[in-house]
């Protein structure tokens, strides 16, 4: 097998925070905004996060991934989101895409499969979404019928994160008896890919409106179980899912902190520098704890994902709820602490203000979380 | 190694949902509680506690009916004991 060092010699390699903070300043941070204007990730940052071995680096050792473990792999995405909130999207979809296939994957869909997303030769999408059917899962109506021993599958996916771009599309879709994982090359014929324009935050995540029509696919298309525990695949994959985006909420939220940070030593208001002012020092410390905060939640979260402890699925919910409403109000706030040019294009604040509006959207809505979280509580406490 | 383990399971279910009365033969999907999160957390728990992976063909909703399934599901997993 290929190594990342041989297909890129001296490259750096991100193994942890330190390296992934060098990696994202250095390739990342000048350009976010360019990406966000732009509406897209160059494909140069993609073979840069290839040869850096970002794609999938929790995947095992013997799989030839990194066998990072997922604290640190919330690290990882936690600096990528403090830089640019679409590459970290990009991550965060082929992380659940490659954990589900490792996770649930016969040996031969493992083969096939993983040593690529590990690689970042393949590209994942995770394509769960519908015009009709967001945070509610039940409502899709995407469908999937068996025939001449393989499936023919038929729907529209919409939202669907780097679904310009990603070679392979992890679908659900509703069966007779309940909804199943299917993987579904972007080559195959009856796959139509629509580029969605324009988003109000995670601009240059590539998203697109993905049409499937009568795509004939091959028995071994269906990831994981069937039956009572296919909804597994759908639970513990937006699991990873929330765990990232909860990652790259405090990535945020310190980006916004750095960068009021900056702007509040040089920015003088009325003779007095901007950070000697109590309102604004007041709004700076609500950022350093709120961000401490958020990041000991979601490593709690991670600590128990390596654990394998069931629990880390509320820790997951509660750091996602967490982090994405702190990064929302925080990016809010950097934007009035720069004032009128917190609303142009000369400093990230206004990025991290529409990317952090996101954050309370994806992977389940934030009111979803509290529907959830409430729910839990009332059967563990109440 | 069954009776610890049905114990241990049983455990695991009582904490999630404390107003349920629950023995080691009752369907717990007859209770009407288990949706695609608990089946989760139940297969978690079960590779957690007793260190065993289950497949995708044992993930059967048989297998988990009961505490007495589960255990059983355990004992057929786990190495052989001398």
């Amino acid at each position: 097998m290929t190594t990342l060092a041989e297909t890129a010699p001296g490259a750096l390699q991100v193994t942890d925070r330190k390296s992934a903070r060098a990696f994202v300043d250095t390739h990342i941070v000048p350009y976010a905004d360019a990406y966000d204007r732009q509406g897209r990730v160059p494909e140069e940052l993609l073979e840069r996060m290839t040869a850096a071995g970002l794609w999938a680096p929790f995947l095992p050792r013997e799989t030839g991934g990194g066998g990072m473990d997922l604290v640190t792999l919330g690290e990882v995405h936690e600096e990528v989101g403090r830089g640019c909130s679409s590459v970290r999207s990009l991550l965060t979809v082929h992380t659940m895409v490659s954990w589900a296939v490792q996770r649930w994957g016969s040996p031969a869909q493992r083969e096939q499969w993983v040593p690529a997303l590990g690689r970042g030769d393949v590209l994942a999408a995770f394509c769960l979404s519908e015009p009709g059917a967001g945070s509610d899962a039940s409502g899709i109506a995407t469908n999937v019928v068996e025939k001449n021993g393989g499936w023919v599958l038929n729907g529209v996916k919409k939202w669907i994160t780097n679904g310009q771009r990603a070679d392979l599309f992890l679908v659900f879709a509703r069966t007779a008896t309940s909804i199943g994982a299917f993987l579904v090359p972007r080559d195959s014929p009856g796959v139509e890919v629509t580029p969605i324009e324009d988003m109000l935050g995670t601009r240059a995540s590539m998203i697109a409106e993905i049409s499937f029509r009568d795509v004939a696919l091959g028995p071994d298309a269906l990831l994981g179980p069937s039956g009572f525990t296919a909804g597994m695949v759908l639970t513990g994959t937006l699991d990873l899912g929330r765990y990232s985006v909860a990652t790259g909420s405090v990535g945020i939220i310190q980006a916004a902190l750095e960068a009021c940070a900056a702007y509040a030593s040089r920015r003088t208001v009325g003779g007095s520098l901007l950070k000697d002012l109590p309102l604004i020092q007041a709004k700076l410390s609500d950022m350093v704890t709120d961000a401490r905060a958020a990041r000991l939640l979601v490593a709690e979260a991670g600590r128990l994902k390596d654990a394998g402890e069931a629990s880390t699925i509320m820790a997951t919910w509660v750091a996602k709820y967490f982090a994405s409403t702190a990064a929302a109000r925080h990016a809010s706030e950097a934007v009035q602490i720069h004032g009128a040019n917190g609303c142009g294009h000369d400093y990230p604040v206004a990025r991290l203000y529409r990317d952090a509006k996101v954050m309370e959207i994806i992977e389940g809505s934030n009111e979803i979380q509290r529907i959830t979280i409430a729910s839990q509580a009332e059967r563990e406490i109440i | 190694m069954s009776g610890n383990a049905k114990e241990q399971i049983l455990d695991f279910v009582r904490a999630r949902y404390p107003q349920a009365e629950i023995d080691e033969t009752q369907d717990i999907f007859a209770l009407g509680f288990v949706n695609s999160l608990f089946a989760m957390e139940l297969v978690m728990f079960i590779e957690k506690t007793f260190e065993v992976t289950i497949p995708n063909d044992e993930l059967k909703i048989d297998n988990f009916r009961s505490a007495n399934t589960m255990a059983e599901l355990v004992d057929r997993l786990s190495p052989a004991r001398v």
